[in-house]
């Protein structure tokens, strides 16, 4: 049963994590990606030290279950990207 | 919006015609979680090629090995909303998402396959996964 979505990105509908060059890491499905943006549904975001958990701690939480979504959407200009993952590439401990 | 039932109905039947009732209702799936005694796998399908695609192939064949879970229900997301909100009732502390799969020993939640750990893998991997948990789940029944 193949997927219903022709003309996107190879990690569309993979659940990703996206870090920043700033504070926040982002984790949602990747809808697309190009050099302009990654674009993310059903997405959280954590700042470092946000409920005194640092980037990786979050991560490694969200490996183990997922994450409860705070945005439907989220556009995230390339510029802030530091790098993309699947969530599923973190190790869950 | 849910799909046209006409498009779902394959997606459906993969996992019936492996023995898993579909638990279409809220009531449905109280009625399968009620009983609390041995194990009881639930799997949430969902329309999503990028990962069911691979969840139901691998519980099929997951479900062909020696171990195996006393009951079998599934719920539909997107398509049989109110028996997926009853069913992740069932596991309220763990984000909702599909497909994902749930396994339940005497009523707890022993083992959980949250999506992204079903997408960009195979069939064969989700179903070794389960097998393991199935054969853990087995051991802790036997001992």
């Amino acid at each position: 049963m193949g997927t219903f979505h022709q003309g996107k990105s190879q990690l569309h509908g993979i659940t990703v994590v996206v870090d920043t060059t700033g504070p926040e890491v982002f984790v949602g499905r990747c809808d697309d990606e190009d050099a302009e943006a990654v674009i993310l549904l059903d997405a959280d975001v954590h700042r470092e030290g946000d409920e005194g958990r640092s980037k990786d701690e979050y991560l490694v939480r969200a490996a183990q279950f997922g994450v409860w979504k705070k945005h439907d959407r989220l556009v995230i200009p390339r510029a802030q990207v530091a790098s993309i993952r699947p969530l599923a590439d973190v190790a869950a401990t | 919006m849910p799909y046209p039932e006409l498009m779902v109905k394959p997606m459906r039947d993969e996992l019936a015609t492996a023995g898993i009732e579909e638990l279409r209702t809220a009531e449905a799936v109280d009625a399968f979680m009620a009983e609390k005694e041995g194990s009881a796998l639930l799997v949430i399908n969902s329309v999503c090629g990028c990962a069911a695609g691979q969840a139901r192939p691998g519980v099929r064949a997951a479900l062909e090995g020696v171990a195996k879970p006393d009951r079998l229900g599934t719920v539909f997301a997107g398509q049989d909303v109110d028996a997926v909100r009853r069913a992740r009732e069932y596991f309220a502390d763990i984000p909702p998402s599909s497909p994902s799969i749930a396994l339940f020993k005497d009523g707890e939640l022993a083992y959980f396959v949250p999506r992204h750990r079903i997408e960009n893998r195979s069939a064969e991997d989700v179903a070794a996964d389960l097998t393991a948990a199935f054969e853990r789940v087995a051991a802790v029944e036997a001992s």
